[in-house]
């Protein structure tokens, strides 16, 4: 079949007016077409704007931390592993830093409760939770401060009776806007303020509000507590490419330091945030794909509603068929007119369904709360929603243009 | 001049219009075999104005289908301007169709939707370089059978004879070797009968081939040859003046249109 631009033109044309000529009947033929992209496109908006709103929240977590953790070995009774063979002690902190070339820096972490309130008479004591941190957090977690100084290592070497606390400890201490200088009082000990952190919003995975934050150095907290206390390992590794190879490498220097043999579990744990990261993305990916199936079922109906009506449409103009054949009209034309006219039948309805479905993303972006700000149709989908279109117009098309085609333009004249 | 007999010359037989040598047309439907043409010769030349005729089933409309190039033969020859038609494919005959045959239908089969136009343009749309004064070409083919005036309605804003004028107007504008009709009076009444008739003798005078196709002697009896049909075999193939059926209206003095 040689394609000639200027019947294809024609016939373009052609095929729209013929669509115009039957709105209501084109409008209800490509109904099946216009809700299956609509679905598509607008479900995969939503997902993508969900998908780019947990990726940032890692993304603030940060893609190359680690977390190291006591973690008794899945099934194994608890009187085998107890407490004081899986806790991770500070040789194995040290190790860590200093045997694994992927790590760039880590800061062991524990928590404590402690009572806490102002020198002055009329305050309120209130329970916190002090976190004890190494310097090198501020790093890590991406917080410096917003007044004062951060931890040095000399806070830590000496186990200095100081503090950081966060913007909502102010509030609830009913601290001077800027407290450095003044000392809190923690379990009865006075603690120097030296300088103060951003509050920071919780992400996604640390449920409720920002909270009372007070830091003191890692070893002031373990000074506070009993021995054997617990605490776990935040990591950088150099590279969130580096996180998985930091992995491998906590494990080879935790497992020597524990003289695990190799039929032993791990008494520990290594997570990596991009691993969440990567399975997250294979969910989303997954989701995605399930409901593209689904939509591409409601194409298929559309589809066959399409090919539904362009059948009526060539016994309905089977007279027409013979006569522009009898005048000179090649099967292959034929077969072109009705072909593009349910591509363009298709079309329309894919273009109508992108509009229902940028409606609906608008829509759903202003649903508060709702995490789907983010929400919008990606340009692959909408390309896909085009090419998708004119595949089911080809499909579903192909077999009554090939029936108009093959008509004996004879029988078609004589056809009442 | 008539050339009926296949033996007037080699260069006689390149100026035939239509040569048509033992043209056999078999149907098979179910286990029936229908002889529709059992063998048919016929030679037509330019710018012969014929009338074929024949009861129904006589094979007339079996003919007429393949001078149409609508139809293949079962075997003979059908050469149209000197080309073997017989064998040729469904792409080929389409474009045969196209730029040698100008058909009009006892139904007119105008496109309802379009104007009248456009209903002229159509043949110029599977025409190779039609699109090129195309509106031009239909303007003038339909002064030329006297809708000036009415290019612009549409067939139902038309009466039947206009119809039939717009029709023939289509047939007209890729400039036929043949123009084929098929009862081309049959949906009109008498009066508009005369004018389609007239318009007929016009174009023929104008030098154009005619064939029609016809029951109605009325009509048969303004072309210069008659061609009858029985039972899938050329009954007789006279001029109009020595065709039997003529020569006995015009003894009972029926009036020649």
């Amino acid at each position: 079949m040689i394609l000639n631009p200027i019947l294809l033109i024609q016939t373009i044309f052609l095929a729209i007016s013929q669509i115009w000529a039957n709105k209501m009947r084109s409008f209800l033929t490509s109904l099946g077409i216009i809700i299956g992209v609509a679905s598509v496109t607008s479900v995969i908006a939503a997902l993508d704007g969900l998908r780019t709103l947990v990726l940032d929240e890692f993304e603030q977590i940060g893609a190359s931390k680690l977390f190291i953790f006591p973690q008794r070995p899945a099934g194994e009774p608890r009187n085998l592993y107890p407490h004081e063979r899986i806790r991770l002690s500070m040789e194995e902190a040290l190790l860590l830093q200093e045997h694994c070339p992927s790590i760039a820096q880590l800061t062991p972490q524990t928590s404590l409760g402690a009572t806490v309130r102002t020198m002055s008479l009329q305050s309120d004591t209130i329970t916190a939770t002090l976190t004890g941190i190494w310097p090198s957090w501020h790093d890590i977690e991406n917080r410096s401060v917003v007044a004062g100084r951060p931890f040095s290592q000399i806070d830590e070497e000496n186990a200095r009776r100081v503090c950081l606390v966060n913007e909502d400890a102010i509030k609830e201490l009913r601290l001077d806007a800027d407290p450095t200088g003044d000392f809190l009082l923690i379990n009865d000990n006075r603690f120097l303020i030296v300088g103060v952190v951003e509050t920071r919003e919780p992400t996604l995975f640390e449920m409720g509000n920002a909270t009372t934050e007070v830091f003191i150095p890692f070893s002031t907290a373990a000074r506070m507590q009993p021995q054997n206390f617990g605490f776990h390992i935040i990591a950088q590794a150099i590279s969130p490419e580096a996180s998985d190879e930091a992995r491998h490498e906590v494990e080879f220097v935790l497992r020597r330091s524990r003289n695990l043999g190799p039929d032993e579990a791990n008494t520990f744990g290594v997570e990596s945030i991009d691993q969440f990261v990567q399975q997250f993305k294979t969910l989303a990916a997954g989701i995605t794909a399930i409901a593209g199936g689904i939509v591409a079922i409601s194409l298929l109906v559309g589809g066959i509603g399409i090919m539904n009506i362009m059948l009526v449409s060539v016994s309905e103009r089977t007279r027409e068929i013979g006569l522009r054949k009898a005048i000179g009209a090649r099967p292959s034309a034929i077969l072109m007119q009705f072909l593009v006219e349910a591509i363009m039948l298709c079309f329309a309805g894919g273009l109508v369904g992108l509009i229902v479905a940028q409606t609906m993303v608008m829509g759903l972006a202003r649903i508060p709360n709702a995490g789907l700000e983010a929400a919008a149709i990606p340009v692959w989908a909408i390309v896909l929603a085009f090419a998708f279109s004119a595949i089911v117009g080809i499909v579903f098309g192909m077999f009554p243009a090939i029936k108009a085609a093959r008509l004996d333009p004879i029988d078609a004249l004589r056809h009442e | 001049m008539l050339l009926t007999k296949p033996t007037e010359g080699h260069l006689l037989q390149l100026t035939m219009t239509i040569r048509i040598r033992q043209l056999t047309k078999i149907y098979r439907v179910g286990v029936e075999t229908i002889h529709a043409l059992r063998g048919v010769d016929l030679e037509i030349a330019d710018n012969e104005f014929v009338a074929i005729m024949g009861s129904s089933g006589s094979g007339k409309s079996t003919l007429m289908n393949i001078l149409g190039c609508l139809d293949r033969p079962t075997s003979g020859t059908y050469e149209l301007a000197g080309k073997r038609t017989d064998k040729m494919g469904a792409a080929e005959l389409a474009r045969i169709r196209n730029e040698q045959i100008g058909f009009v239908f006892q139904a007119f089969e105008l496109l309802p939707r379009q104007t009248a136009l456009r209903n002229v343009e159509l043949p110029l749309v599977y025409a190779r370089g039609g699109w090129l004064g195309r509106r031009k070409r239909a303007r003038e083919v339909l002064q030329r059978v006297g809708l000036g005036e009415r290019m612009t309605h549409r067939p139902n804003q038309l009466s039947g004879g206009q119809k039939q004028r717009v029709a023939i107007a289509r047939a007209l504008i890729n400039k036929p070797t043949i123009l084929l009709a098929d009862e081309p009076t049959g949906n009109l009444d008498s009066q508009t009968t005369e004018e389609i008739i007239s318009l007929f003798k016009e174009l023929h005078a104008q030098g154009q081939t005619i064939i029609l196709v016809t029951h109605e002697e009325d009509v048969a009896a303004v072309c210069h040859r008659i061609i009858r049909l029985r039972d899938g075999e050329v009954a007789s193939d006279q001029p109009r003046e020595s065709d039997p059926v003529h020569r006995e209206r015009l003894a009972r003095g029926a009036a020649v249109l």
